[in-house]
């Protein structure tokens, strides 16, 4: 009883001592910021490398969520009669939900788990250390450029990821499944509100961009500069981001949506 | 002893330092000087804390208790601002040479410059091939770092640490992991650097050859004091029993070859 109690203190105790560094850690990165902006360069560099890398993963899942979403719909819609709606149900899921929640999972895996095996690796070379012993701030220099690329690009491929899906769902319905062209598009047009819908969905995905970006450099950062330590912290970030993107999830959309 | 030069020739001087790590003392009330303008060295077994004397002089780590003074300022009460303007003036080859994977060996060696200076880019080009000519390895500037052997990677380093001409360089554990053509270059270098740039050099290491053969002043470190001090000759000649053990590596003296273990009989016999 006694060990268990000073287990779960030191448990405690270490985690609020971890929220305290990454707390340290994100203030840092935020105030590094400042110093990218006249270096584009280093900006870019690393859109590239998160962003842009992570496109084929992103169409590819897109497709397959929307063609899917498209034959689950319309077998059900189909039971009341209602398959002209088929475009309003996939539009509405995928820019609502599975738009930003999926592809933030898919960045988590792709752009993320590579950030921290990146920035891991650098601590255990001692090139963030001996960055610093050349006088540049390794957080300004290397983690604010690739966490301003994270928070960027992850709206811009949850966006891509459902039009991507709506297309998909297209294909299915109108193409394969003879859902009238014009009804499709219209209804969804009808239906689907600028506001409501694709702004909280865009908001959500800057919320996730935020938060993966901040959980995977962390971990990098944190990370025990061994080999088995950067391949947990690699795995912790996965873990760690997509716990993150489902309980914000279910936060944001009560927040927009439930009238909880 | 032969270190008795006015504060003023210091570049580095340690007093009291006191340093641990959990629950494990590494250094206890040391305190030593570092001549300007001579290669001074460090040594001791693997696992006295070389390497974290060198990162307590670059302020990457902060001392339980003492005080550090280079170049006249006290390191661990400067500002961040403070702290990355004296670095400036430091430079620091790590044992791994610590290159930027990402860059070659160019854009490793114009890397300070870049960040520190706004120097055109014809400049900094002459800059760096003059550094790496220094270290012989100009003809290698488009390889990446995964390309270079281990000691190419260290000459690379030391152009990179020379790079924004310091006062002082510190060197990690420069002979570690050598073959002995590479040792004799690195040997050469610091040595030749020194004297050219008028540099102070400042060595952690445990080669007692190589070191011996160019430093100007050595201090032996052991369980957390300096156990002896001097030129590589009067080192020599010490008459600790331990220094001469160390000076000459053999494998038993005051340091016992054994880890402490209980007795040997009663270990095998014993059941479990």
């Amino acid at each position: 009883m006694f060990q268990f109690l000073q287990n779960l203190g030191k448990t405690t105790r270490s985690s609020f001592a971890k929220l305290g560094r990454a707390s340290f850690f994100l203030s840092h990165t935020l105030t590094g910021i400042s110093d990218v902006v006249p270096r584009p360069n280093l900006l870019i560099k690393q859109v590239y490398s998160v962003g842009v890398l992570s496109f084929l993963i992103i169409t590819i899942s897109g497709l397959f969520v929307g063609m899917v979403l498209g034959l689950q719909g319309f077998n059900i819609l189909s039971d009341f009669g209602a398959e002209e709606s088929l475009g309003v149900m996939v539009a509405a899921s995928l820019v609502r939900e599975l738009g930003p929640v999926v592809s933030a999972l898919l960045f988590a895996g792709r752009a993320g788990s590579a950030l921290t095996a990146e920035i891991g690796l650098m601590k255990a070379t001692e090139q963030l250390s001996g960055m610093e012993m050349m006088a540049v701030d390794p957080i300004k220099r290397i983690i604010s450029p690739r966490f301003l690329a994270g928070f960027l690009s992850m709206p811009l491929l949850a966006a891509l990821f459902s039009a991507i899906g709506i297309m998909g769902g297209h294909v299915v319905g109108v193409g394969m499944l003879g859902v009238d062209d014009g009804a499709f598009w219209a209804q969804m047009q009808a239906s689907i509100d600028f506001q409501e819908d694709i702004m909280n969905g865009i908001l959500k995905s800057v919320v996730f961009g935020f938060v993966v970006s901040w959980i995977a450099l962390f971990e990098g950062y944190d990370a025990i500069p061994t080999s088995e330590g950067v391949s947990r912290a690699t795995t912790r970030t996965v873990v760690n981001s997509a716990f993150s993107v489902l309980a914000l999830d279910f936060i944001l959309t009560a927040l927009m949506f439930g009238d909880i | 002893m032969a270190n008795s030069a006015s504060p003023e020739d210091n570049i580095v001087s340690i007093s009291n330092l006191s340093f641990s790590r959990g629950p494990r003392k590494i250094f206890d009330a040391v305190s030593l000087e570092i001549q300007r303008g001579k290669v001074t060295a460090i040594m001791g077994p693997s696992g006295t804390g070389k390497t974290t004397l060198l990162k307590l002089i670059g302020g990457q780590l902060a001392p339980d208790r003492g005080q550090i003074h280079v170049d006249g300022q006290n390191v661990h009460r400067l500002k961040t601002r403070e702290l990355y303007e004296l670095r400036k003036r430091m430079g620091m080859l790590f044992q791994s040479g610590a290159l930027l994977t990402d860059m070659s060996v160019y854009d490793n060696v114009a890397f300070p410059m870049r960040e520190h200076t706004h120097l055109p880019e014809s400049m900094i080009r002459t800059l760096v091939l003059m550094k790496l000519h220094a270290v012989g390895l100009r003809g290698a500037r488009h390889l990446m770092p995964n390309e270079l052997s281990g000691g190419m990677a260290r000459r690379v380093a030391l152009a990179r640490a020379i790079a924004l001409d310091p006062l002082m360089i510190m060197y990690d554990e420069p002979f570690t992991g050598q073959d002995p053509i590479s040792k004799g270059a690195l040997v050469h270098l610091i040595k030749s650097l020194n004297t050219t740039l008028g540099l102070t050099s400042i060595i952690v290491s445990h080669d007692v050859q190589e070191t011996a053969a160019i430093a100007d002043y050595i201090y032996v470190l052991s369980g957390g004091k300096i156990i002896g001090q001097g030129t590589p000759q009067e080192l020599q000649q010490s008459d600790s029993e331990w220094v001469q053990q160390f000076m000459h590596g053999d494998a038993d003296g005051p340091v016992h070859f054994h880890y402490s273990a209980p007795d040997y009989l009663d270990d095998l016999l014993a059941s479990k």
